[in-house]
C-alpha cells in the first residue's frame, strides 16, 4: 500500500526521471515568449544543439508588444529585435508559435488554458513567474529562469529540490461582489509576501471547488505573490468540462483515458501538508492595495494604515518607504483616494469573466473625466469573444479605450507606461514601485473595483454600486 | 560559467526586506537579446533621479563601494519577476556574492545557474554583517567548499544544495550534465501516455 499523498505529490512522482534531491523531472509542456528566451536558443545554437521536444514547446509574443496600431509594425527597436528573435528562433527549431498576427496569440498564461493545452497532471514551465497560474487545472506549473529555460528546450526536463507543501484551506462562500482577486490578495496579506517560500500552495475547500476556473486561474497567478514555487487546485467537474473540445484537449478515447487519469489527481484524505493556512471567504470584502507589494493591501472600507502598526522593524521600514512612494498619508480614507488611470487586463484578470464583470459596473455610466481608461484582453481570442457579446461597445461607450492583447501595463514593457507621479487602479499582479513605469503609483484591485473607480474617479466599494 | 570557490571582498549593505527584481533590474531595461549590459543599470530606480543623474544618498553610488563583492541584503532577496537578468546586473555591477536571510526560490535557482553565489544565514548573523558593513573596508569571507561564512567576530556554517555547489565549484554546463542520463530521460518519454498533448496541430487528428 503506498502511503497517503498530496495532488502534489502525485504529479511530482509522476515526472521523476532521476530520484535524487535535487530531482530531474521531465517537463509537459514548455511556454516561451520573447523576453526570457532570446539568450536560451543563443545557447543553445552556440553549443550546436536542438530543441528535444520541439511538439512539447509552443510559444506566443506578450511581453513587449504595442496593444494599439500593430499594423504599423514595432517601433520600439529593441522590442522589435527581441520579437523578431523569436519568430526566427521558433523557425529554426520548429516550434508553434502563435505570433502578432495569430488570431490566437495572446498573454502566455491566458493562452495556453484557452487552446486546451493547460491539463491536469502535466508539469508546466515558463520563463514567466506567473506560470503558476496553470496549477488551477491540477497541473504543476512554475516559473523558471532563462539558463533554465535553454535546459528545457535542449532536454525537456529540469532539475528542482523538491519544495514542501502548504495548505490553504478556504472555508465558507464568497460574498456576492467580492472577487476571486479579493481572496487571493486577502490570502496575501494573511500568509505574507514570503509566506510560501520553498512550498506549493494547494488552495482547497468548499469556496475554491465554487469557483470558476478562470476564477481559479485569479488564485494560482497570484501564488507566486506569496512567495509560493507553484499553487494548484484538484481538477474536478468545473476543470473537465472547460477543457472539453478545446483546440489541443484530447478527443475520442484518448478523452476517456485522460478523464480517468484526471480524476485520480486529488490529495488523499489522510495525507498531511507541512504547513496549514486557514481563511474563511465569507468574512472577505473587495481589497486595495495602498502600498508597494502585494501583502501591502486593506479593505476598501478601511484606511491608509500607519507604519506603527506593523511590530517588525523591517517591515516598518518598509511601510514607511512605501508611503513615501505612494504619496499617502496614514488614516486616508480609501474612497478619498483619486486614480488618474484604469489599467483592466493582465494574466491576473484579463479574461472573459474579469471583462464582463467590469463591463457589468461600467454599462450606461461613464469613465470619470479626469481618468485615463483602458481595456487590454488577455488574448485575441478573448478580445473576439468580447466583441461577439458586444462588450467593447460597453468600454468604448462608457470612454475606455479597447486594445489588442498583451501584458501591456502590468509591466509597461510596452508603450502602456503609466506616467511618473501617476496613480492607476490596476487588475494586475504586482504593485511594486516602478513596475507600470517609473514613478507610477499602482493600487491593485478586482475587476468590478477598477471599473467603479474609473466612473467614480476614486475607490468607492463595489458592493454598494452593484446593490444599485 | 566560471568556476566559484571562496569569496573574499568588502560588503555592500542593503538593509530593506523583499527587495523585488523589479528593483534589481528594472522592466526598461530587459529588451536586450544578449546576456551582457545590465551591470549599470543595477537599482536603477533607486540609483537614479527623475532626469537620469546618479542619486548621491544611494549607497551604489558611493565611490568608496565600488569594489564591493558581497551585497549583504535583508530577508526575501530577488522576489517577484523570473528575469535572470537580476542575478546577471548583480554579477556585472562587480558582486559575486549576495548574502541574505532568505532568498526567492526562482532568484536562488537563477542565480546558481549563472555563477551568483547566494547565501542564507540567520537574520543575527545577517545584521551583524550589515553593522560591520557600515564600513566600507570591512571584509567577509565566503567559503562554498566548507560553506562557511567569516568575518569580524563572526563565524557562520551555511546550507547550500548539493547539486548547485558542485555546479559552482566545477563551474559546469548544466545541460551537459543533465544529457549523462540522456538514456533515462528517453526511457521516461517511452512510459508517457498517449492521451498527454503535443503543440503540433497536424500530429494532432
Amino acid at each position: 500500500m503506498t502511503a497517503p499523498r498530496t495532488l502534489f505529490e502525485k504529479v511530482w512522482d509522476g515526472h521523476i526521471v532521476v530520484d535524487s534531491d535535487p530531482t530531474l523531472l521531465y517537463a509537459d509542456l514548455h511556454l516561451v515568449h520573447e523576453v526570457t528566451s532570446p539568450q536560451s536558443f543563443a545557447g543553445l545554437n552556440a553549443s550546436g544543439r536542438k530543441v528535444r521536444r520541439p511538439d512539447l514547446t509552443v510559444a506566443t509574443v506578450d511581453h513587449g508588444i504595442p496593444t494599439t496600431g500593430r499594423a504599423l509594425g514595432i517601433r520600439d527597436p529593441l522590442s522589435k529585435k527581441q520579437i523578431d528573435a523569436l519568430v526566427q528562433n521558433c523557425l529554426d527549431h520548429q516550434i508553434t508559435m502563435f505570433g502578432l498576427d495569430d488570431p490566437r496569440q495572446g498573454i502566455v498564461h491566458v493562452v495556453g488554458p484557452e487552446q486546451g493545452l493547460t491539463q491536469p497532471g502535466l508539469l508546466i514551465v515558463c520563463g514567466d513567474s506567473h506560470t503558476s497560474t496553470h496549477g488551477a487545472f491540477g497541473a504543476l506549473a512554475f516559473g523558471i529562469g532563462t539558463t533554465e529555460v535553454e535546459h528545457v528546450l535542449a532536454t525537456q526536463t529540469i532539475w528542482q529540490a523538491k519544495p514542501q507543501t502548504m495548505a490553504v484551506e478556504v472555508e465558507g462562500a464568497l460574498p456576492w461582489g467580492v472577487a476571486a482577486k479579493d481572496l487571493i490578495l486577502g490570502i496575501i496579506a494573511q500568509i505574507g509576501v514570503s509566506g510560501g517560500t520553498r512550498h506549493v500552495i494547494e488552495y482547497r475547500g468548499q469556496a475554491i471547488h465554487d469557483l470558476t476556473m478562470e476564477q481559479r486561474m485569479t488564485i494560482c497567478n497570484m501564488s507566486i505573490e506569496g512567495g509560493a514555487r507553484a499553487g494548484m487546485i484538484a481538477p474536478d467537474e468545473v476543470t473537465i468540462r472547460y477543457i472539453e473540445g478545446r483546440p489541443f484537449a484530447p478527443k475520442g478515447k484518448r478523452w476517456d483515458e485522460a478523464v480517468e487519469t484526471w480524476e485520480s489527481l486529488v490529495t488523499d484524505s489522510d495525507a498531511v501538508f507541512d504547513k496549514v493556512a486557514g481563511i474563511d471567504a465569507a468574512r472577505l470584502v473587495p481589497h486595495v492595495s495602498w502600498g508597494v507589494n502585494p501583502a501591502q493591501t486593506v479593505p476598501v472600507t478601511g484606511q491608509v494604515p500607519s507604519p506603527d502598526s506593523y511590530d517588525d522593524p523591517l517591515q516598518r521600514d518598509a511601510a514607511v518607504r512605501a508611503l513615501e512612494y505612494m504619496a499617502l498619508r496614514p488614516g486616508t480614507p480609501m474612497f478619498d483616494i483619486a486614480v488618474d488611470h484604469v489599467f483592466l487586463g493582465s494574466c491576473t484578470n484579463g479574461r472573459i469573466e474579469d471583462l464582463r464583470a467590469a463591463a457589468k459596473v461600467i454599462e450606461g455610466r461613464k469613465v470619470d473625466s479626469r481618468v485615463s481608461a483602458v481595456v487590454v484582453p488577455g488574448s485575441m481570442q478573448v478580445k473576439a469573444q468580447a466583441e461577439a457579446e458586444g462588450l467593447h461597445d460597453v468600454f468604448e461607450s462608457a470612454g475606455f479605450s479597447w486594445r489588442d492583447a498583451g501584458c501591456s501595463s502590468c509591466l509597461a514593457m510596452n508603450p502602456d507606461v503609466i506616467p511618473s507621479g501617476e496613480r492607476c487602479a490596476s487588475t494586475s499582479n504586482r504593485n511594486y514601485e516602478g513596475r507600470q513605469g517609473r514613478g507610477a503609483r499602482t493600487h491593485l484591485v478586482s475587476p468590478a473595483m477598477a471599473a467603479a473607480a474609473a466612473v467614480a474617479g476614486h475607490f468607492v466599494d463595489v458592493r454598494e454600486w452593484e446593490a444599485s | 560559467m566560471k568556476a566559484v570557490s571562496t569569496i573574499s571582498g568588502t560588503m555592500l549593505p542593503l538593509d530593506r526586506a523583499d527587495v523585488d527584481t523589479d528593483q534589481i533590474i528594472p522592466q526598461q531595461f530587459l529588451k536586450r537579446i544578449e546576456r551582457d549590459g545590465y551591470g549599470e543599470f543595477l537599482f536603477y530606480n533607486w540609483a537614479h533621479t527623475d532626469d537620469g543623474t546618479p542619486s548621491s544618498d544611494f549607497i551604489i553610488n558611493d565611490p568608496a563601494r565600488r569594489g564591493a563583492k558581497v551585497l549583504v541584503a535583508g530577508p526575501n532577496f530577488g522576489c517577484g519577476s523570473s528575469r535572470e537578468h537580476a542575478p546577471w546586473a548583480i554579477q556585472q555591477w562587480g558582486f559575486e556574492a549576495v548574502i541574505t536571510p532568505s532568498a526567492a526560490d526562482i532568484f536562488r535557482n537563477n542565480s546558481s545557474f549563472s555563477g551568483l553565489l547566494v547565501v542564507e544565514l540567520a537574520q543575527d548573523a545577517v545584521n551583524r554583517l550589515i553593522e560591520l558593513a557600515s564600513s566600507p573596508s570591512a571584509e567577509v569571507r565566503i567559503d562554498l567548499e566548507s560553506q562557511t561564512v567569516t568575518a569580524d567576530g563572526l563565524e557562520e556554517r551555511f546550507e547550500f544544495d548539493p547539486t548547485a555547489k558542485e555546479r559552482l565549484l566545477q563551474g559546469l554546463d548544466g545541460v551537459g550534465v543533465t544529457l549523462t542520463h540522456a538514456d533515462t530521460i528517453a526511457a521516461h518519454e517511452a512510459t508517457r501516455a498517449a492521451h498527454l498533448p503535443v503543440t503540433i496541430e497536424a500530429s494532432h487528428t
